[in-house]
């Protein structure tokens, strides 16, 4: 191995064990997930497999690994087997910039850094709809193409409001690095929620939407359109969609506290710096018990209606938020 | 660390490739195929299917398609205005407010021939 430099296979072990670590995560979210929709509904939710059914999600793989991997005959099968892949390979790709706290000598703690770490992030969000919308056009049966074709148009619909929600942040930033937006709200002591709530709850929104979670789950509204886009897929490729979406929920979860909540910012970090990890895991644990939360109290839209709420409300109002914030930032001038 | 950020993402993706690579080859391992002819029918619900897949959609998402290329270019163009607009002062903002007028007459028009309400 003396090709490569050092410091690229520690990176390559690096990159490996966030990789694990982000799957260890999805699979006691969706976990928690079932538990607490149990808890919702007057339900215990799992508890057979293991102490308080903690062995669910590894019960959960062994079953979904060992059942027959079916391909419908008419499938495209090259497209059809790699979509998956797809889907959970550019949910993975924005865990390479996240920043995930601050090491007392002030770098941050992430893969990458690099100075357009929120243009990275939305590039591969966007990219994400590749999986899905292949998937479920290769399997070549009416339900998947329905599932897939809104699905796509749903994501890019509100991928707008997604983008220009954002845009506040970089103005009153100054940076698109994710690590220069937390650094920035720290050094002003402002949490960027407080001026920016409308921007931040339109992003808390459009993210729902991006992860196809509910109310807006229409891709895979299991009373019109069987399962949507994965109808045809078994196995481990139709948990691999599952693996895909849980881990879009931790990235716009992470961003979101990124963005608006300051990152890793918290009471006596300046003391203890590693305590900004904690503080950044707290955060976006709440935003995904919010996420769930969401899920268990509000019914499904309607689909002409999530097409509507897209483009005639989010659209326009996160265009007036970026022109006022943009007048106050040019304004105040470079204060 | 002695490399640009994009070296670094690139090792990262290739990590990220060998996992989702590896989920994928995975399903066929454990499994004998026991393949019917019912089995690998596309599913309708448990009837036979009625007619062939043609692949054909309503063709209001292609609009949506369309319209989400007009503003998402837009879009793109505001980041590095918004960088640079404490920089850029009053006069980064008027130039942008003209462009945002512009786009919005095209909303507008668009809003006006329903480009908007699904059908």
């Amino acid at each position: 191995m003396s090709h490569f430099p050092d410091w690229a296979i520690i990176l390559a072990v690096k990159s490996g064990v966030l990789i694990f670590i982000v799957v260890t995560a999805f699979a006691y979210l969706m976990l928690l997930e079932r538990k607490m929709l149990g808890w919702f509904q007057l339900r215990l939710g799992p508890t057979w497999c293991g102490p308080w059914g903690l062995m669910q999600p590894a019960a959960d793989a062994i079953k979904l690994v060992l059942k027959e991997d079916l391909t419908p005959a008419g499938a495209d099968l090259f497209i059809y087997k790699i979509a998956p892949a797809l889907a959970v390979l550019t949910a993975l790709l924005a865990y390479a910039v996240i920043p995930f706290g601050w090491l007392p000598d002030g770098t941050p703690i992430a893969i990458a850094s690099p100075n357009v770490g929120i243009l990275f992030v939305l590039a591969a969000g966007a990219v994400g709809v590749y999986g899905i919308a292949l998937g479920g056009w290769a399997s070549q049966s009416k339900w998947s193409l329905l599932g897939g074709i809104r699905s796509t148009a749903q994501l890019i619909s509100y991928e707008l409001a997604m983008g220009l929600s954002i845009i506040p942040v970089v103005m009153l930033a100054g940076t698109t690095s994710l690590a220069g937006i937390v650094a920035a709200q720290s050094a002003h002591h402002l949490w960027y929620i407080i001026p920016l709530f409308i921007p931040a709850w339109i992003y808390g929104v459009t993210a729902l939407a991006e992860t196809n979670r509910a109310p807006f789950d229409l891709p895979e509204a299991e009373t019109e359109l069987v399962a949507g886009f994965h109808t045809e897929y078994s196995s481990l490729r139709f948990g691999t969609f599952f693996v895909a979406e849980y881990i879009n929920m931790i990235t716009v979860s992470a961003i979101r506290t990124l963005l608006f909540f300051g990152g890793g910012d918290g009471p006596w970090v300046a003391q203890f710096p590693l305590l900004t990890v904690v503080w950044f895991l707290v955060k976006v644990g709440i935003m995904l018990f919010i996420m769930i939360w969401w899920r268990a109290t509000l019914p499904r839209l309607r689909y002409d209606r999530l097409m509507t709420f897209g483009w005639k409300f989010l659209l326009p109002t996160s265009v007036a938020c970026v022109i006022i914030v943009a007048g106050v930032v040019a304004a105040m001038g470079n204060r | 660390m002695p490399a640009s950020p994009w070296t670094i993402i690139a090792i990262y993706f290739i990590v990220a490739l060998v996992v989702a690579g590896v989920i994928s080859i995975v399903p066929g391992i454990f499994t004998r195929k026991r393949p019917t002819k019912e089995k690998l029918e596309s599913y309708e619900c448990g009837v036979p299917p009625t007619s062939e897949f043609l692949g054909r959609f309503p063709v209001r998402f292609y609009l949506v398609a369309m319209l989400f290329v007009v503003f998402d270019v837009e879009t793109a163009a505001f980041y590095p205005w918004a960088v640079k607009l404490k920089e850029l002062g009053l006069f980064g903002f008027v130039e942008m407010l003209t462009f945002i007028i512009v786009l919005g007459i095209g909303y507008a028009y668009v809003w006006k021939k329903g480009g908007f309400s699904w059908r």
